[in-house]
């Protein structure tokens, strides 16, 4: 029998994603203690696996204050976190697929001028000339010449072992199972290893924030999605711009060793940890694809994947203070779209913990808005 | 046979397992679906050459092999008609109730249900790279062996086997009685190892004795054996564009030999990546230094439906592989009310417990280097598709603290490239072991995704979408 460790410190996290890892460095370079608990190895899960869109154009307006802070944190990136993460501002591509595709395209420009997105549509001829490896669907787009995309695999693990350099106690393979508050002290239990005790909590737990969530009588309605990932063989180079679609459905990218990653459609949650691209999805994705990028029909797919993301019915994080519990603080469920703002929402969650404000509107992200015509009793799971 | 008529068995090989399982099948009234990647049945070591090259006797292709080698095709050939056979045709992925299989002739992807499932992947080449082993002229032995086997050619004028395990002497025995010139046999277990484990060996005298054989063969024949080398590298020509030679230490001095192929590696590898895709557990098998599907002595994976048999789930050779495909094929049918003769079952379960001590006595013999990787150069090239070396693996293990081989990967992209760490895995998780100073099993295994191997984008749009099952 092993005797259980237990320490003290300012704050502690839940989760090493890119959330909770950012967070972690944000405390630190403020000088506040920090315990990071994270079950598997940090930036393992969706911010490790992810697609690596970093972009700013598409986010609702709401999310565009936390995005344009992010970019400013991405700009910095070897210096904060000692890597590039093969981080480039390569431009981001909406495209249109029609008339009204270009139209809305032209709408979302106009509504985010205020944010210096430094937008561009182009259609046409112009369009042909500036990718002529574009599919004959495609008959205009938006371009972000600023947005971008990194590498998820190196951008997130480094983002802990930065937090840990600068002084955070990270301790990978160590699960939460049990998390309790007394009024003042929060304890986290992670089997019979480690018990942590801090007057602050943040909930990074990704797709798995929930329960937490629910431990403080805050349940939300969080579930689970799987987006499906292709990656093909290395080509010779092509493109710079990261690609998406007006409307969704798929999107792509070139990375610098010439592969092209692909992403688009649902995946297989083989159990709560574990998921797959199914054969449809792919068949989907593929098809989209090559309509997309006629050059993949001579390529061949060789990897797949998924990975487990938590997703909120408004497609908005929930980032901000507890409503039931003084020094809970949940950044969860950023459906689809946290691997760009992650940064900006550990800052956002440092600066909760310090100032007990965010120099960033967070209002959209408030976790009282799944209670907003209910009292504040606790409701039973 | 009510409960039969609903059974709808595929098999996915046709190697000695996958053809014995099949008969067995057959035997009790079932027609399985057989899907191998290969145009003709035989797995590896029956392996026929193509119909359209002049026919060599069975004799001339397999030796000593050959009669097992008659048995087995002849075994199939007697099916033919009573089973549903694809050959040309690649598992590439696996879902619920689903396998999803490319047509190599058609070009074509097509979903395949099944209800039961008996999984013989065999085996391939276990790969541990020696310094300019990417260049032209290097094969790993198997490589040599099917070049010889199914093209009828061999890998060069002058060649040197080096590695170990029982086909290093195979192979070179198989090319000096094909007229090809075998310049050395480069063995880098010690004599000691082969004496120490003779006993064990003798559990399988036949088996034995031909080991025997080959290596006074070839002694008889004037090839230079030499036994406890380190291979330091494979030599290139001026240009570096082709083998020249190699270079060993043999215990005291460094050597080199000239010759114009090299054939190499050691022991094999189980293919495992469809029981992984099927969701099997996997344990670590010491004996086999690899993660494994578990299977119980019948070969129940742990994924009910799912049977393992031959190589693809532990390498026990081409006559286990048979008793074992057979074994599967009765579980099956037993699991399914069928009624099968326990008798026989438990011949099998004897025969193979039985050569699993004679197994333990060819790992002695023949033990995989424990200091391959202490002595593997940092510009050791690990991972030829996205050309990785051992010193870019230990940097990351000392700069980002991998201790995880799929930590490892997502960091270096070791096993990122084509093969999907089906070549470079098992060299990669030997270094990382070395580099943390954790024991093999502790750094783990690669997880596997589809595809199995890589598939052209365009057949996979093909796909009907919403086929059975999935
Ligand atoms: C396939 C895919 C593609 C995507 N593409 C993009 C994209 O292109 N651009 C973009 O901006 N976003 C993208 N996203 C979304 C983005 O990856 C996520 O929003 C972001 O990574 C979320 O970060 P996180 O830290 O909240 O979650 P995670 O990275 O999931 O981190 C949560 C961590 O908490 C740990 N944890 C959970 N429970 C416990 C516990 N009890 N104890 C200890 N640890 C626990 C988990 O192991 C996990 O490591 C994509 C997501 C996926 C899955
Ligand atoms: C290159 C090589 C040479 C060998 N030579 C010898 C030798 O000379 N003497 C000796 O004693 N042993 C030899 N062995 C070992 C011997 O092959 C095995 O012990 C024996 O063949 C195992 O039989 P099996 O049925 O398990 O698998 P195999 O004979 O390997 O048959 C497996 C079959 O499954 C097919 N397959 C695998 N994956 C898929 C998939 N995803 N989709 C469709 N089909 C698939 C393969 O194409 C193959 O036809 C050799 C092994 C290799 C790899």
């Amino acid at each position: 029998m092993s005797s259980i460790k237990t320490l003290r410190t300012d704050v502690a996290i839940v989760g090493g994603g890119i959330v909770g890892s950012s967070a972690a460095l944000a405390l630190r370079q403020m000088g506040i203690g920090v315990a990071l608990l994270e079950r598997d190895l940090c930036g393992s899960r969706s911010s490790g696996v992810n697609f690596g869109g970093v972009r700013r154009q598409g986010r609702p307006l709401s999310q565009l204050p936390l995005a344009q802070r992010a970019h400013r944190i991405w700009g910095r990136l070897p210096s904060l976190i000692g890597t590039d993460g093969e981080y480039l501002r390569s431009g981001h591509f909406k495209i249109a697929r029609s008339e009204s595709d270009m139209a809305s395209l032209e709408r979302y420009r106009s509504q985010s001028l205020d944010f210096d997105l430094g937008l561009e549509l182009i259609s046409d001829a112009r369009l042909r000339e500036r990718c002529p490896w574009l599919g004959a669907r495609a008959v205009g787009g938006s371009l972000c010449v600023e947005d971008g995309q990194a590498n998820p695999r190196l951008v997130s693990p480094a983002f802990a072992l930065a937090a840990q350099r600068a002084g955070a106690q990270v301790f990978e393979r160590h699960a939460v199972d049990e998390v309790a508050h007394d009024g003042a002290m929060f304890m986290l239990r992670s089997g019979n290893a480690l018990e942590v005790h801090a007057p602050v909590l943040l909930n990074c737990a990704g797709a798995w924030s929930g329960p937490i969530a629910t431990r403080f009588d805050e349940p939300v309605p969080l579930r689970s999605g799987n987006p499906v990932m292709v990656v093909t063989e290395p080509m010779p180079h092509f493109m710079d711009w990261s690609l998406g679609v007006e409307g969704g459905g798929i999107y792509g990218r070139q990375v610098a060793r010439g592969n092209l990653v692909l992403g688009g459609g649902a995946g297989i949650a083989v159990d709560a940890d574990r998921t797959r691209a199914g054969s449809d999805a792919i068949a989907t994705l593929a098809a989209q694809a090559i309509e997309l990028l006629p050059a993949l029909r001579h390529a061949h797919f060789i990897r797949t994947w998924s990975g487990t993301e938590g997703y909120l019915p408004d497609r908005q994080p929930v980032l901000g203070p507890s409503r039931t519990t003084p020094g809970l603080f949940h950044g969860f469920g950023f459906s689809g779209a946290g691997f760009q703002i992650g940064p900006a929402a550990g800052e956002v969650l440092a600066e909760l913990v310090r100032d007990g404000r965010s120099s960033t509107p967070i209002g959209a992200f408030s976790i009282e808005r799944f209670f907003a015509e209910e009292p504040t009793t606790p409701t039973p799971p | 046979m009510t409960a039969s008529c609903a059974l709808q068995p595929v098999i996915v090989g046709a190697g000695p397992a996958g053809v014995r399982a099949a008969e067995a099948l057959v035997a009790h009234g079932l027609r399985p679906v057989v899907i191998d990647e290969a145009s003709r049945a035989g797995g590896q070591i029956y392996r026929r050459p193509p119909a359209s090259l002049a026919q060599r006797s069975a004799q001339a292709l397999y030796g000593f092999e050959a009669r097992r080698a008659d048995a087995v095709h002849a075994a199939f050939d007697a099916l033919r008609e009573r089973i549903d056979y694809r050959p040309d045709s690649l598992v590439w992925n696996a879902h619920g109730g689903r396998l999803d299989v490319l047509h190599g002739p058609t070009r074509s992807t097509s979903g395949v249900p099944y209800g039961q499932l008996i999984v013989a992947t065999g085996a391939t080449d276990r790969v541990l790279p020696v310094p300019g082993w990417t260049l032209p002229g290097v094969y790993t032995l198997g490589g040599a062996q099917v070049a010889l086997k199914f093209q009828g050619c061999a890998i060069g004028q002058r060649v040197v086997f080096m590695g170990t395990g029982p086909l290093l002497y195979l192979v070179a025995y198989q090319y000096a009685k094909a007229g090809a010139k075998v310049a050395a046999v480069l063995d880098t277990a010690r004599l000691a190892d082969q004496l120490a484990a003779t006993p064990a060996m003798l559990r399988q005298p036949a088996v034995f004795a031909k080991g025997v054989y080959y290596v006074a063969w070839l002694r008889a024949h004037g090839v230079a054996l030499h036994s406890g080398v380190r291979p330091s590298r494979v030599l290139g020509d001026a240009t570096e564009s082709r083998v020249d030679g190699v270079a060993w230490h043999d215990g005291r001095e460094e050597r080199t030999l000239a010759c114009d192929a090299v054939g190499f590696g050691y022991a094999l590898r189980s293919e495992t990546q469809l029981a992984d895709l099927l969701g099997c557990r996997f344990e670590f098998a010491p004996l086999h230094r690899a993660h494994l599907p578990v299977r119980d002595a019948a070969g129940r994976s742990s994924v009910e439906g799912v049977y393992l048999a031959g190589d693809g789930a532990g390498i026990m050779g081409a006559d286990a592989a048979e008793w074992a495909g057979e074994r599967a094929a009765l579980a099956l049918l037993a699991d399914h009310g069928v009624a099968v003769d326990t008798a026989r079952a438990e011949t099998l379960e004897r025969k193979l417990h039985k050569l699993g001590g004679f197994r333990q006595g060819l790992e002695r013999a023949f033990p995989v280097p424990s200091d391959w990787a202490a002595h593997a150069p940092d510009e050791l090239v690990v991972c030829r598709c996205e050309n990785i070396t051992a010193g870019t693996l230990r940097q990351t293990v000392s700069v980002n603290g991998a201790d995880e081989m799929n930590r490892l990967k997502a960091l270096s992209r070791v096993g990122m490239g084509r093969c999907q760490g089906r070549m470079c895995g098992v060299a990669a998780a030997e270094i990382l072991a070395h580099a943390t100073g954790l024991p093999l099993q502790q750094v783990g295994r690669l997880r596997g995704q589809a595809p199995i191997k890589p598939i052209p984008i365009q057949l996979a749009a093909c796909e009907p979408a919403g086929d059975a099952g999935a």
